[in-house]
Parts: C-alpha cells; structure tokens; sequence
C-alpha cells in the first residue's frame, strides 16, 4: 500500500497551552481515518496544521514523498503543498458571493487558471456527484446546512486533492439533514478517496473508516484498523470514551 | 448659467469619488495586510486628513504649495483634495467592511489554493462592498456637497456661477435658493440610485429557494 502522507510529532501551543504534544500518524492511499475524542483534545488543531491554518511550532509533514519541516516550511512550499489538499469545515464555509457551481469552480479558474468551460463542466460533476447539479445557481443562502455541506464537499473534490480533511462535517447539521452528508463522504470512501475525517457520529466511525486514531490530550492515546480499536481496545481511555459515546447515544 | 457650474461639479464629484474608492482600497488593504511601514503611513495619512479641514486643505494645496514652485491648475487641484479627503474617510469605511467578512472565507480561500490577493479580489472585496455600499452611499452625497467648497479656490462650480451671477442681478434670495434645488435635485438623484443598489445587492442575497 502507497503512503501518500505522514506526519511526525507535531507540536503547537496557544499561548503556552500545549495543545499538540507530539503527534504523528501515517495515512496510505485510499484509507478512511476517523479521528476520535473528547472536546478540547486538539482534533481540530491537529488538522488546520496540516492545512496550515494555524502554524505548527515544529514537526514534519511527508506528502507524496516530499518532506517540509512545518516549523519553518516557506509560503512557496506552503502553496504546493496545499494544492495537494482539501479542507471542508464544520460550518461549511461556502464563499458567499459565489453561486453553489462558481464556489466549486473558484479553486480551478481562480487558483489554477483552468479555462472557465472546462472547469464548469468539471464543477457541474462534481455537483451531480453530491446530488446538487440542480443547484448550480443557488446562492449558499438559499440552500439547506445539508446542501451547503455537500456543496462544500464538491468544492474540495474539484482540485482532485491527493487527502481531504473533513474536520466535524455534520457537527453543524439538524439531525435530519447528518444523513445525506453523511452519505456523500461514504461514496467517496468506496470510491477509494484518501480521507482523514474529524468525527462524533460513532456509526459512521465504525462502519466506513478504514483506521480509527482516539486523541486526547493533545497525543495520540491508541491508533490502528477501525474494527481492532472499536472491538478491542487497548487503552483504557479508549475503552472509556467509547463507552461514553455508546451511553450518550442510547 | 447654473448648467455651467453642472458640467464641473458632476465631473469633480465623480472623477474624485473614483479616485478616492482606489485609494480607500488600498488603504484599507494596506493596513489589514500588516505591512510594516506602509501601514505606518497609511495611519498617518487618515489621521492628518480626517483632523484637518477640508478647506484648509484645499488652501494648502492651492495656495500653498505655489510657495514651494508647485503649482496645479484650479480643477485638477480640486480633484486631488477632493479624493485624498474622501479616500481616507472611506478607507475607514472599506476597512470596517473588510473585517467584518468572516475568518472562514480567507481559510476557505487558501485551503481552495488561492493566494492572498486573489482571495481579496474574488471573494472578501465583492462581500465587504455589499456592506460598505450603504456607507459610501452616504459619503458621496456628502461630497456632493462638498464640492461647492472650490468656489474658494477658484473652480467656477455651479456656487461660484451662482455668486456672479447674484453679484450682477442682485437676487440673492432667489438664485442661492435655485442652487440649493438643484443640489437637492443631485443628492434626490443619488439616494434612488442607493435604494436602487442596494436592492439589487439585496437580491443576490435574499432571493427565496423557491425555483
Ligand atoms: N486560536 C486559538 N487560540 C487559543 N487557544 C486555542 C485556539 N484554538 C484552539 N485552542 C485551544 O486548544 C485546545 C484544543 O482545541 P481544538 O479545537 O483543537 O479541540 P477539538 O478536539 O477540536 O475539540 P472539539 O471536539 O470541541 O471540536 C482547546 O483547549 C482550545 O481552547
Ligand atoms: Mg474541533
């Protein structure tokens, strides 16, 4: 199996809280992680990291075989290496000036100077892929959290990124709308996408991740395939958490 | 007679809010993306600008910089006062609007594998107008205004027409009361076309889910 990213202890403190206290993990192509724990254990930090959102105080980030040193990685770098990624937020974050098609044509005309026929047609796949090509027009205010999400999802697609973080996806949505975005990211996952998914929803954890990492505190505390640390885990903290969620949920 | 000074204080107007929205851009770009020195200057320049007024300005530049061997024509010199004035008032309006566009866009933006000034172009200026547009709207009008302040450096806009001719016919009630119509006329004019805007701009955002 091909390792398309790793990273090595990661550190990051606000200031002087530790919040990443040496993290590290190996993602290979087509894998599914779920990233686990408890509010406050630094899942998201851990991914506007790796984005670059925020500024990691030191460690290293291989992706496709090339090392940066994210203490000091240059806006060169920075760049490339972005262009090798896809971030969809908990609150979606559509461009709200942008219409549901030109919010996922903008990295490719915009970014990468892709002729605007060829990026719609692109885009409009990328619509019909979420179930929104009717959409295409619709303005992110006119459209449901659900919609929006998926919108969002297709706009990470578009750039055909090598990982696509997804920090709490549905975290934002009414009950009733978790399921179609939901849906969308487990199609992707059969389709062999290579995806590290920040999540709360347990079921969608255990039945379409491939690898299941629990953080808390700021470290790693148990990682491995979904079923081994779902079925038996090793860490009691892991135990416990898990029991909480199930708890939680009935 | 009154059309004369029309065809000077509309062209000042406009040519001058022009020029001040490319400097209130950049200003307001300028001091939000940090740039060491530059935002230095930027601040020194709404400060001095806001805490003068605007008609000493306009003697400084007019009267004043002859001293120096600088000298510019009447109009042009109205223009340059006129949108270095503005432009430092709107600068402050652009900048407020520009900060009130949400974190998550620029994140949004670099994460699509745009740069900054491609984000600001695309995506955060196009916001912050729709909200600086009711503001600006208001500043305009001011300026409007404003612009019969040249009739002290000798630009013949429509109040300095209006002062000869009250100084030849002697009907000052009459003729001041004609000038102050036809700014009304102006400012009437400008606050449809606000309304008009700002509905449009409303559409974009409001228009149901209906279709
Ligand atoms: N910009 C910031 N400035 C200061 N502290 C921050 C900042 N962002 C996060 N933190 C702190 O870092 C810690 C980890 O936050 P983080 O958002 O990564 O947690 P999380 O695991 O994503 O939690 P949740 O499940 O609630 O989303 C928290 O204690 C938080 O208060
Ligand atoms: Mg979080």
């Amino acid at each position: 199996m091909k390792e398309i990213l790793r990273v090595e202890n990661i550190h990051k403190q606000f200031e002087g809280l530790e919040v990443l206290k040496g993290v590290s993990l190996t993602v290979n192509q087509g894998e599914v992680v779920a990233i686990l724990g408890p509010s406050g254990s630094g899942k998201t930090t851990l991914l506007r990291c790796m984005n670059f959102l925020e500024r990691a105080d030191s460690g290293c980030l291989t992706m496709d075989g090339e090392t940066f040193d994210l203490g000091r990685i240059t806006k060169k770098e920075l760049a490339r290496l972005r262009r090798k990624t896809a971030f969809v937020f908990q609150n979606y974050n559509l461009f709200l000036n942008k219409t549901a098609l030109q919010n996922v044509t903008q990295g490719l005309t915009v970014a990468r100077k892709m002729p605007r026929a060829q990026a719609e047609e692109i885009g409009m796949a990328m619509l019909e892929k979420v179930g929104l090509a009717d959409r295409a027009g619709y303005y992110p205010h006119q459209l449901s959290g659900g919609q929006q999400q998926r919108v969002a999802i297709a706009r990470a697609l578009a750039t055909d990124p090598e990982v696509i973080y997804f920090d709490e996806p549905t975290s934002a949505l009414d009950p009733e709308l978790i399921g179609e975005v939901l849906g969308v990211i487990q199609q992707l996952a059969a389709e062999g996408r290579t995806m590290l998914v920040v999540t709360h929803e347990m079921r969608f954890a255990r039945n379409v991740s491939t690898h299941t990492l629990f953080m808390e505190g700021g470290v790693v505390v148990e990682e491995g395939p979904t079923k081994e640390v779902f079925d038996h885990p090793r860490q009691e903290r892991t135990k416990a958490f898990l029991q909480g969620q199930e708890e939680s949920r009935a | 007679m009154l059309l004369a000074g029309i065809k000077v204080t509309i062209p000042l107007t406009i040519i001058s809010f022009s020029i001040a929205m490319v400097i209130a851009v950049v200003v307001a770009l300028v001091q939000l993306a940090n740039i060491r020195g530059l935002k230095q200057l930027a601040r020194f320049y709404i400060w001095v600008v806001r805490g003068t007024p605007l008609m000493v300005q306009l003697f400084i530049v007019f009267y004043g910089l002859p001293n120096l061997g600088l000298v510019i024509d009447p109009f042009p010199c109205a223009v340059v006062v006129f949108s270095l004035n503005e432009g430092a008032y709107c600068a402050e309006t652009m900048r407020a609007a520009i900060q009130s566009v949400p974190q998550g866009q620029i994140e949004a933006g670099y994460c699509v594998g745009m740069n900054y000034l491609q984000i600001m172009w695309h995506i955060v200026l196009p916001q912050a107008f729709r909200t600086a547009f009711p503001p600006l709207s208001n500043s305009l009008i001011g300026m409007v205004k404003d612009t019969s302040l040249a009739a002290n450096i000798t630009v013949t806009e429509m109040l300095m027409t209006t002062q000869r001719i009250v100084a030849y016919y002697y009907e000052a009630l009459v003729l001041y009361c004609e000038v102050a119509l036809v700014y009304l006329l102006f400012c009437t004019v400008l606050t449809w076309v606000q309304r008009w805007g700002e509905n449009r701009l409303d559409i974009t955002r409001r228009k149901g889910a209906q279709a």
